[in-house]
């Protein structure tokens, strides 16, 4: 497995991309941004077939739109309109059928979408990596810098924008961050299953302790494993990345949610019946 | 005239396939999409469309009816989602977490199917997807139609106490309205509409045909009835304008141009608004007696 090159690149990247959207997916899920990364991963997808029409490196595509989604959700916080969710779900909806119309533009692979939504390790080339790397190291370099402040703002940004911390840019800085970190995740897993590698292993971490150090390097460590992992069984199976990527991260958060219940009902006797919640009788 | 309805789309039998069942379909998917928004449930049908995929691709992988595997899949996971919602909110984590592994394993099926039966068409996944709506055959059309007239009708049948329970559902208990029973009869309706919805423009996008009509229909009027009714003429509507431009520009899928137009609409409906409060304020009182 070692001997191909395009092996070892897709290794290579999928280390990179672990690392960042482990660290990424972590602040995501302590902010309870999870929509907006389904949202900005969404984007993906007409990035990289627009690329792919265009005849540019399907990797500009994604960084393009990614950054821009994230800019745009940036910009329209705020107002929460309930009838907001019906504005997510049109937008989402239309973004993934301009992909789909750049697909039937392109008239290029049978496999073209498939590969774009759920991922592929074969054709990352050395150059890719090393895109891969940079804006890697870019990113985590910004969150080591505005890591302490963002921590406390995500934790209560009432008292944080009291103590003078910056809460609305760090916001601002923090999506465009997000929308780097999806257009690097998108390339292995697919625009689909971003979701997976980014908020999996940091839920699962989150689980499992409490305190933020030892679960932030517990996330890039679980997410480290499922690319990994997924990366060695997609080489000796016909299936896609994506599916062993997410199963292998799935599989672990259902065991810390199991571990976890567990320890309740060992931790504690079990006091007499929950009180039920009685509905009006009709 | 004759030459005129021979060279129309409505003499193709594949056209007025598309049109049957995508008007059948939009009309349902406007009705539930109608109270999908008004309950704050479109994460529901965001998940959905994941479960759709998966689904689809299950049936086929074993063999069977595409669409037992869209429906089984569809009314089961909208029913779990129903005792999910029941207890304290449901984490954004933990379903966002479980739809993405669902969606994975969608994409196992997909390759179990394309690499195990030697009758396999490649196309079947991007076909679940974003859907074929001119691919409709005769028969798919007529039982696609009737099982969405029957959703619709269900939806206008309990459309007066689902309304109720929606906007004060402590009151509506108290009167004896069955709450529960209601949430969760709504909700495998919503799980129908979207096996049917994905039928004709793919797991992917049928979020926006629940969606965008119905959020268009409730920035343009505050009265519930009219809203319902404004929301499933709008979803037809923008059905039809759909399919005819894919037919006149065959370069452009018609699943794209059903949301092209139906985003259109909902973009338009901000124009509207804008205009009218600029005119409400500009306008003179009027003068009674």
């Amino acid at each position: 497995m070692w001997s191909y090159p395009f092996m070892v690149n897709a290794f290579r990247a999928g280390a990179v991309v672990a690392v960042v959207s482990a660290v990424v997916g972590w602040f995501v899920v302590l902010r309870r941004q999870t929509f907006a990364a389904h949202t900005i991963s969404a984007v993906a997808f007409p990035g990289a077939a627009g690329a792919l029409l265009l005849g540019v490196s399907a990797v500009y595509g994604y960084f393009t739109l990614c950054l821009a989604a994230a800019l745009v959700i940036a910009a329209l916080r705020g107002g929460g309109d309930h009838h907001e969710s019906a504005l997510t779900g049109t937008v989402q909806a239309f973004l993934l059928a301009s992909g789909f119309l750049f697909i039937a533009l392109y008239k290029g692979l049978l496999e073209g979408p498939q590969t774009i939504l759920f991922g592929t390790f074969l054709g990352i080339t050395s150059s890719q990596v090393t895109v891969l790397t940079v804006v890697g190291a870019v990113v985590l370099a910004v969150l080591a810098l505005i890591g302490r402040p963002l921590l406390f703002a995500s934790v209560d940004p009432q008292v944080a924008a009291g103590r003078g911390v910056p809460v609305r840019a760090l916001s601002v800085v923090f999506l465009v961050l997000l929308g780097a970190a999806t257009a690097e995740a998108s390339q292995i897993t697919g625009t689909l299953l971003v979701f997976a590698l980014m908020v999996i292993p940091a839920a699962t971490a989150q689980v499992l302790t409490a305190r933020p150090a030892l679960s932030l390097a517990l996330a890039v460590l679980l997410a480290f494993a499922a690319t990994w992992l997924g990366l060695t069984a997609a080489y000796y199976s016909p299936y896609p990345l994506g599916f062993f990527v997410t199963s292998i991260a799935f599989a672990g958060y259902v065991l810390a949610l199991g571990r976890r219940s567990l320890h309740e009902v060992l931790g504690r006797t079990r006091a007499g019946a929950t009180p039920a919640a009685k509905k009006v009788i009709a | 005239m004759t030459v005129l309805l021979a060279a129309s789309p409505l003499s193709h039998p594949f056209f007025q396939h598309a049109l049957l069942a995508g008007t059948a379909i939009a009309a349902a998917c406007g009705l539930v999409g109608y109270f999908l928004v008004l309950r704050a449930q479109v994460f529901t049908g965001d998940a959905l469309s994941h479960v759709a995929f998966t689904g689809a691709m299950a049936a086929l992988a074993f063999g069977a009816d595409l669409r037992l595997g869209l429906f089984a899949a569809t009314i089961a996971m909208a029913l779990l989602f129903g005792t999910l919602g029941r207890r304290a909110r449901p984490d954004d984590v933990v379903i966002g977490s479980v739809f993405s592994w669902i969606l994975g394993l969608g994409a196992f099926f997909i390759t179990l199917y394309t690499t195990s039966r030697s009758t396999t068409n490649g196309t079947a996944g991007v076909t679940v997807l974003f859907g074929s709506v001119f691919g409709i055959s005769s028969s798919s059309a007529a039982v696609a139609a009737l099982v969405a007239a029957g959703v619709g009708l269900l939806v206008v049948l309990i459309a007066r106490p689902l309304l109720f329970a929606t906007l004060d559902e402590a009151v509506a208990a108290a009167r004896g309205v069955p709450v529960r029973l209601l949430g969760y009869g709504f909700l495998a309706l919503a799980g129908i509409s979207a096996a049917e919805a994905t039928q004709a423009v793919g797991s992917l996008l049928l979020l926006g045909l629940l969606a965008a009509p119905a959020g268009a229909a409730i920035r343009l009027t505050d009265h519930p009835y009219r809203a319902l009714a404004l929301s499933a003429a709008l979803a037809v509507l923008q059905m039809w304008a759909g399919l005819f431009a894919s037919y006149a520009v065959p370069r452009m899928p018609p699943s794209f141009a059903i949301m092209g137009v139906a985003t259109a609409v909902y973009a338009a409906t901000f124009l509207i608004r804008w205009l009218a409060s600029g005119r409400r304020t500009s306008t003179a009182v009027p003068t009674g007696p």
